[in-house]
């Protein structure tokens, strides 16, 4: 009797359960990604472009705060920063002035760098043509189902962004580059800020759906740098990126905030330009889309309930030793510097080149080699 | 039940009882106070795992040996694989000798199994896995600044075939460390940076130096003494110099937290052996160790016998009642000399101008009565086009004919020059080796983005077995600290040692890029306003045209076209 009031209180409490399951697994899948990636670039070389550094990393640390690792994030750097020369404080990028918060940090994982960062390179990883020996970390291994978060800064002009001071990518490039990831299903949704003067020139020309687009200034204008660090003797941050900081550390991964959010930042009272945004291309209510659909990395999870029968345990195979082999050769290391095999192996080197104007040694018979040479630099013999 | 007990007894006969771990870590820091107050510190991580990447079964149970290094291996038939990131550089005549070179940028070096048939290609393959895995330019190493040495870069580790076909050197000079290099090599080690001699290693201390290295070196070295089974060898290490006013606030005052703003609290789990030692050799009375050890240890490295203070990590004493280490040396009186290091070397650009120019390369021997022999590599890219018939190799004011000289001269954008000669360095000398040279002028396309930095040539190096004032250790299977087992020693009267030189910063013509727009606007000017005046000479022709009357006469022309007459 009592294990039958028990039971079914046991059974009502699992029903409730179930129902609770059901209705956060459904808010689950609203999005429709499965993973989350992003595409971080800073264009700008020389130290005086200190802050495009530091505005891209605060935003790879906001988006590796919110769960996306690294091996999910391909961050290009077109100069280094924390460990130049000018800097006060090697190994550091700040953005607050007086030091106050390092955005370089301890784990930090470049994946192109220097001159690496160019128009090809970056189209290059966004369509996924790379030549076949690229190692994974730095290639943008996204599906149909990855949520992609593209960030650019540097300098840039109406309908253009400068590379590194010797090239530009146009907004028609750039636009057909995400229509080739659409064409090839690379992306589910694509969220694409830009932190630039006349940055929402960049985002005009795109007609691929499923994008959505935020940039710091209007055509005409001029975005701003925020605030110099006296002892650093640089600007630290962009106006912008400075207040889409502040606004992102108050996300947590279980945050609700929505895009919504996201265009209030940084207001023209703040900025002094007018930032922008553009949603046309999107299919989803802005209202909906929640800020940790790019910025954040939330894994989803499908319940199943197929039984999976494991395998038995691989059994390691212990290696025997050949009873037969019982004399091994007795290895040894190398001489390092042998003096007299140098000198002596003149005639080896020549005889096996395929190509003796190539490759020339002087030991007496000067005829072996097709090259002249003075004969003061003639061996007679070792010393 | 009783089935069920039966099967638990059956298991071990079925199942093989697991095999004895084959693979060992070691991890050890060396202290060694440097005469200018600077303070040198080298960590060394090692780990050997007996076991064979080559053969046809494929390795998958990794324990200690990192596994992206170990498919590294086994993928690209690597025999011995020498990689360096530095950022600095080594100044040997007020520092002394490193306990392990390496110049400044990027380098790499590579030993391929005689089973490889493209080497190139595996090459390149491997240049791009690695740069990958150490988060650095690595892809940018290609042919045109690869170099196959003919002599230099015999392998360190065991093996008896030496076909240079199979080597493979490239140097980066303008390569980049920082802390994303150094995030990934930490990754490598088996406790990572959480526990042992790892966790001093913080990224904002070690890049405020003069000097900054990692390495990776991998080499299969002799198991026993009879070396007849090998192991393989993975050395992790770490050289940072710090400065005495820059990091040590002038004060000739070290200590552990001084320097890496982290004492040491337990050494690696999974370490067998973790060892601090402390060089003291130089002036015991000159300076004092807190907290004191007992334990002392003596080593035959760089050709001297050393004295070193040991504390031993692995005992629980060591780290007293607080429970952490933090060593501090402190200076009592500041004399003493600084051995002079016997082989030095210099390298320099000499001329004037942007099209011609002289590399200068010095080296020194500073031993009495002794002469030896160096071998000198010298890489240079193709735009700078050297003219060897001006090499000279001078001593003492005289010629200096090398023994062996093995020269491959460059082909535009496809090899550098390689340039190798074995010189005899007579005593207490300075030899003095001249080449010419001629700057190309490069496509506008091949100019870096920021061209007016300059150029860089990678440095030389300068491999040599320099005699040692005390007979060196040959047994290589001692147990001996890491430090001094790095270049196996095959005879007691010398040492292996290799000394790199400066990279060179070049200036290479450089065209103003805003020519292109200029020229342009310029002709397209000259043509509108040249063709267009030719034009419409040619072309106009002219008509007379009254001037307009005045007024008088314009009224009465009124008047007349009202009457109809002709105007006037």
């Amino acid at each position: 009797m009592k294990t039958h009031v028990l039971f079914n209180l046991f059974a009502t409490f699992l029903l409730a359960d179930g129902l609770n399951i059901e209705d956060s697994a459904g808010q689950f899948f609203s999005s429709g990604h499965t993973n989350n990636w992003a595409v971080l670039v800073c264009t700008s070389r020389f130290w005086f472009n200190y802050r495009h550094v530091a505005n891209t990393l605060s935003v790879y640390r906001s988006v590796k705060r919110l769960g996306i690792p690294d091996s999910h994030i391909v961050l290009m750097l077109a100069d280094d920063m924390a460990c130049n020369h000018r800097n006060p404080k090697p190994a550091t990028v700040f953005s607050h002035k007086n030091m106050e918060l390092n955005v370089y940090g301890d784990d930090v994982e470049v994946d192109y760098r220097g001159y690496e960062v160019t128009v090809e390179n970056f189209l290059r990883v966004l369509t996924g043509r790379l030549p076949p020996s690229t190692p994974r970390s730095k290639r943008l291994l996204s599906d149909d189902r990855s949520n992609i978060l593209i960030y650019l800064t540097g300098h840039g002009g109406n309908g253009f962004l400068k590379f590194q001071d010797s090239e530009e990518i146009s907004n028609v490039e750039l636009a057909d580059a995400f229509e080739q990831m659409w064409q090839k299903r690379r992306y589910n949704e694509l969220l694409f800020i830009i932190d630039t003067c006349q940055g929402a020139s960049m985002y005009e020309r795109f007609y691929s759906p499923n994008l959505m687009a935020l940039a710091s200034s209007q055509v005409g204008e001029d975005s701003l740098s925020h605030q110099p660090d006296l002892a650093i003797g640089v600007h630290l941050m962009d106006r912008y990126t400075f207040y889409l900081l502040e606004f992102l550390e108050d996300i947590h991964p279980a945050s609700k905030a929505n895009m919504n959010d996201l265009f209030k930042v940084c207001p023209k009272s703040q900025c002094v330009s007018t930032p922008g945004h553009r949603t046309d291309l999107f299919l989803r209510d802005p209202g909906s889309v929640l800020i940790t659909d790019f910025f954040g990395s939330v894994r989803k999870v499908e319940i199943t309930t197929e039984a999976i029968d494991l395998t038995d345990p691989i059994k390691e195979v212990e290696e025997r030793p050949a009873n037969g082999d019982v004399h091994k050769e007795m290895h040894s290391y190398v001489d390092q510097l042998p003096v007299s095999e140098i000198i002596h192996q003149n005639g080896k080197l020549c005889a096996t080149s395929t190509n003796k104007m190539s490759l020339c040694c002087f030991h007496g018979d000067v005829s072996e080699c097709e090259m002249q040479l003075p004969r003061g630099l003639g061996v007679e013999g070792p010393p | 039940k009783q089935n069920a007990a039966a099967q638990k007894q059956a298991e071990p006969a079925v199942l093989q009882p697991t095999p004895q771990p084959k693979d060992d870590f070691q991890e050890e820091l060396v202290v060694r106070p440097l005469h200018s107050g600077d303070i040198y510190a080298s960590f060394q991580f090692r780990t050997l795992w007996e076991t064979d990447f080559m053969r046809g079964n494929k390795v998958s149970h990794y324990r200690l040996f990192p596994k992206s290094l170990g498919q590294v291996i086994s993928k690209f038939s690597v025999r011995e694989l020498h990689i360096s990131f530095t950022q600095g550089y080594w100044r040997t005549m007020q520092w002394g000798q490193p306990y392990l070179p390496s110049p400044p940028g990027a380098e790499l070096w590579v030993w391929f199994q005689d089973s490889v048939t493209d080497v190139d290609a595996t090459w390149k393959e491997l240049t791009n896995v690695l740069s990958g895995i150490f988060c650095a330019s690595l892809n940018f190493i290609d042919s045109t600044n690869t170099v196959q040495p003919s002599a230099s870069f015999k392998p360190l580790g065991i093996g008896n075939v030496t076909d240079h076909r199979f080597l493979r050197y490239a140097t980066l000079p303008r390569e980049i460390v920082c802390t994303e290099n150094l995030t990934p090599w930490k990754k490598l080690l088996p406790c990572g940076s959480k526990a042992g001699l790892a966790v001093l290693l913080k990224s904002e201390k070690l890049f405020h130096s003069s000097f900054h290295s990692q390495a990776v070196h991998i080499r299969p070295v002799c198991q026993d003494w009879q070396c007849k089974t090998t192991s393989w060898e993975l050395r992790q290490t770490l050289n940072v110099v710090f400065d005495l006013h820059n990091s040590g606030q002038g004060k000739r005052e070290w200590s552990l937290f001084k320097m890496f703003s982290r004492t040491l609290t337990e050494a690696c789990p999974l370490a067998s052996s973790s060892k601090i030692y402390i060089d003291i050799t130089d002036n015991p009375e000159q300076f004092e160790l807190s907290p004191a050890t007992s334990l002392l240890s003596q080593a035959m490295v760089l050709g001297d016998r050393r004295t070193f203070s040991v504390y031993d990590l692995t005992q629980q004493d060591t780290f007293g009642s607080v429970r952490s280490l933090n060593l501090l040396i402190r200076w009592k009186s500041t004399e003493g000399d600084m051995l002079r290091p016997l082989l030095h070397a210099e390298r320099y650009v000499a001329g004037y101008g942007l099209q011609t120019g002289e590399i200068h390369t010095l080296m020194y021997n500073h031993h009495p009565y002794r002469s030896f022999p160096v071998l000198l590599l010298d890489s240079v890219p193709w735009y700078l086009r050297l003219y060897i018939h001006t090499l000279t190799v001078t001593s003492k004011g005289k010629d200096n004919k090398p023994s062996y000289i093995h020269y491959q001269p460059s082909k535009d954008r496809v090899r550098p020059h390689l340039l190798e000669m074995l010189v005899q360095l007579p005593p207490n000398s300075v030899t003095e080796v001249t080449v010419q040279f001629e700057r190309a002028l490069l496509k506008w396309t091949e100019y870096t983005p920021d061209p007016n930095h300059g150029f860089y040539v990678g440095s030389s190096v300068i491999s040599s077995l320099v005699p040692s004032t005390v007979a060196m250790d040959t047994n290589s299977t001692r147990e001996r600290p890491l430090f001094s087992s790095f270049f196996p020693c095959k005879e007691e009267s010398s040492y292996f040692v290799r000394v790199y030189t400066e990279p060179l910063l070049v200036n290479l013509p450089t065209p103003d890029f805003s020519m292109p727009y200029n020229v342009i606007c310029l002709t397209c000017t000259v043509v509108a306003v040249g063709y267009g005046s030719l034009y419409n000479l040619l072309t106009r022709s002219f008509q007379i045209e009254e001037p307009s009357p005045g007024l008088a006469k314009r009224i009465a022309n009124v008047i007349r076209k009202m009457r109809g007459v002709p105007p006037l």
